[in-house]
């Protein structure tokens, strides 16, 4: 069945159709309750599940991932909704030194399939602490999986793989993106989880890239809210006669290097394009990947645009900061200059 | 909650948190039984033979402690927590838990784990540097030792929640109730993370009982760097009762979480112990106390030792036969001779069980790495590894 849908009304349909396969999924979180969340990405959810499953939590994000494994030691499957990219840090402790290694330390013993999902990125003119990428920190962080989603399709999807999915998965929403729209298949994802195998082949599967458009001579990764101005380089590239591959990657932890590396033996020339800062980023790491697994086939270095090694700037330096049409020509004009 | 004033006699502190203001106490200093209204009845199920096996747990506890401790001074051990002076706690909140109550301790909570049945051997080897966890904490409802300090506070309130969503609470039924118990120490009730956890706690009204030991110290810090008032006050402004009891009273500490989990599992929400305590040791081996306390304070302490309170208390009354003394003496040599051999004769398990459990399922980057490195290991012809110091070429 199609139907079409924004992203966070997939998120949504998502949420609802988890929980109403498992009644362990509870929702916790700032405000996801009655108001149904500052982007109303919980919408309705609580009219329908009730305080139990839909909590408002204290406003206390480590107390949030803090209990949240407490009640998983119980078997309960939480969805973590952060408010904004720049709240998650109370958490970090939390999520990288308990969330991340218990799995590790208890040998096994213990599993905690809690989800924490964090609208991120920047593009909506908020304020300070509203628009920051700090994906790569949790990429870092043995013991975390990351996804993000760049389309109401695979918004839908792996939200629902990731909630199945027995590790902690950090869910990186393009908050962007939330009302972009389009067709959302809903069967496939359901029949995928009624398999007996359902969680090992949901978990298998959200750590693959997707060949968002195939080309010849430039492989353009992207993620979450880049994908769109990859796919818009993309058409304006052709024009100018060259023929642009994107990635749309999904997966940061794992990263599924293997697709961009056979893209890049074939384009011999990679460029990466995220919002957050590229010093130490995961366009760093996927850059080592494909010049460790594919530099005979390399005609030019690998080459990143992102945010810089600054704070995340005013709403008016937005524009200018983020990765932009013009940027991303930019650096497909040098990779072809090789 | 009112409180039973009930002085020590002289305390390193007038007021604040190293006073004894308001101390629960059933049992002196010198092993003379005292009366207290709310609390004697929460001991009155004890019979000489559950004292006697207080009695044993923590002289067998202390025996086990000073092992590991030389152990650690042998080489044997990268590091060891003693829990010196604070078995009575320990001993005695422990076995007033069962079934359904799951304990969170930090770690130096060995007596804890004693009560639980984990086999303390097992837990050297942590400190051997074998495992970071060396018990299935679901087996003895136990968790794993949290060493960043107050962290778990949180897990057990969101255990404690899980509980009450489970029907464990309040069910009508007393034997099937069951409550989170976290054990943390002075220093920890400076971190948010615990602050955090009694706000959860409070608002959810989740049946988990916060056990502070407050041993004095924060490695060298005393808990007058922690707080001003008692440690106990702390529950109070997130409206949790709070009882402040001597923690070398092993018969108070017992009578008072009895209180408190019968309070946590019958609906009643959360509890705040402060047991007032004196960490006779080091904070660990790598301490060292005499640059940062006096001999006067450790000798003021060293009277009013946990185990030789209870010890005067039965031999009083006639209740610790020689037989008993020599029974209880054997099983602490025996269990410390276990340890000396098995500490010796472990080994290090297979190199590439390092990459083992850090994901549930697969995830291409441990399995590219652990790969890349058995490779690497194979590529030695001898066969021995470069940790063994053999040059690759």
């Amino acid at each position: 069945m199609t139907e079409r849908m924004t992203m966070a009304g997939a998120i949504n349909a998502g949420l609802r159709a988890a929980m109403e396969r498992d009644p362990k999924v509870l929702l916790m979180g700032e405000d996801i309750g009655a108001l149904g969340g500052v982007f109303r990405v919980t919408d309705g959810l609580h009219k329908d599940f009730g305080d139990a499953r839909v909590m408002d939590s204290p406003l206390a994000e480590s107390g949030i991932v803090g209990t949240a494994i407490g009640m998983a030691m119980r078997d309960y499957r939480s969805v973590i909704e952060i408010q904004f990219d720049g709240f998650i840090f109370p958490a970090y402790d939390q999520i990288t030194t308990q969330l991340a290694k218990m799995h590790y330390r208890s040998r096994g013993t213990i599993t905690l399939p809690i989800v924490i999902r964090v609208p991120f990125a920047g593009g909506i003119g908020a304020v300070e602490h509203h628009s920051e990428s700090p994906e790569a920190l949790f990429a870092h962080t043995a013991g975390l999986r990351l996804v993000s989603p760049a389309t109401p399709q695979d918004a839908y999807d792996l939200i629902q793989q990731s909630i199945a999915c027995p590790d902690p998965v950090m869910f990186f929403e393009p908050k962007a993106r939330y009302w972009d729209k389009g067709d959302v298949e809903t069967s496939r994802v359901a029949a995928q989880l009624d398999q007996p195998e359902g969680e090992a082949l949901a978990t298998a599967e959200m750590a693959k890239a997707r060949v968002a458009r195939e080309g010849a001579d430039v492989t353009l990764v992207a993620y979450g809210p880049t994908v769109r101005l990859a796919l818009q380089a993309a058409e304006v590239a052709r024009e100018e006669g060259t023929d642009v591959e994107v990635i749309d990657l999904r997966s940061i932890s794992p990263l599924d290097s293997d697709t961009v590396v056979n893209s890049a033996k074939r384009t011999g020339r990679v460029v990466v394009v995220h919002e957050a800062p590229t010093s130490f980023g995961s366009g760093a790491e996927l850059s080592a990947r494909v010049t460790e697994q594919a530099f005979f086939h390399l005609h030019a270095p690998v080459l990143r645009v992102g945010g810089f090694h600054t704070p995340y700037p005013g709403a008016k330096f937005e524009h200018d900061y983020l990765p932009s049409l013009d940027r991303v020509l930019d650096a497909v004009d040098r990779v072809m200059a090789h | 909650m009112s409180r039973v004033a009930r002085p020590l006699g002289a305390s390193v502190d007038a007021v604040g948190p190293l006073s004894s203001d308001g101390l629960v106490q059933l049992l002196t200093h010198t092993g003379e039984a005292v009366e207290n209204e709310t609390f004697s009845p929460y001991a009155a199920h004890l019979s000489a033979d559950d004292l006697r096996a207080f009695w044993r747990d923590m002289t067998v506890l202390r025996a086990f402690d000073l092992e590991a401790t030389s152990l650690q001074r042998q080489g044997e051990l990268g590091l060891w927590v003693q829990s010196l002076g604070q078995e009575g706690a320990q001993i005695g909140s422990g076995h007033a838990l069962r079934e359904p109550d799951f304990v969170f301790p930090s770690y130096r909570e060995h007596g804890v784990a004693l009560t639980r049945d984990v086999d303390l051997v097992d837990v050297l080897k942590i400190f051997r540097g074998l495992q970071h966890g060396a018990w299935n904490p679901k087996d003895h409802s136990f968790h794993l030792y949290t060493l960043v300090i107050g962290s778990h506070a949180l897990h057990a309130t969101g255990y404690a929640m899980a509980l009450d969503r489970d029907g464990l609470v309040a069910s009508g039924d007393p034997d099937r109730d069951g409550a989170a118990v976290c054990y943390f120490g002075d220093g920890a009730t400076s971190q948010g993370d615990v602050s955090e956890a009694l706000t959860f706690a409070s608002v959810y009204n989740a049946p988990v009982v916060f056990f502070v030991q407050n041993n004095q110290f924060a490695i060298s810090e005393p808990a007058t760097r922690q707080s001003r008032v008692p440690l106990a006050d702390r529950g109070k402004g997130f409206g949790i009762p709070t009882v402040r009891v001597d923690g070398n009273d092993v018969i108070a500490c017992h009578a008072v979480t009895q209180w408190a989990v019968r309070h946590a599992r019958s609906g009643g929400g959360p509890v705040f112990i402060e047991a007032f305590t004196y960490r006779m040791g080091a904070h660990t081996t790598s301490d060292d106390p005499s640059r940062y306390r006096s001999k006067a304070q450790e000798s003021y302490w060293a009277e009013r030792d946990p185990i030789a309170r209870l010890e005067t208390y039965l031999t009083a009354r006639g209740e610790l036969s020689d037989e008993f003394r020599a029974e209880v003496e054997a099983e602490a040599k025996a269990l410390c001779e276990r340890a000396r051999t098995a500490v010796r004769s472990w080994e290090r398990e297979p190199l590439l069980t390092m990459f083992d459990d850090v994901y549930a399922l697969p995830h291409a980057t441990v399995e590219a790495e652990r790969a890349w490195f058995e490779r690497y290991e194979a590529s030695f012809a001898d066969g021995e590894t470069a940790a063994e110091g053999k040059a690759h070429r």
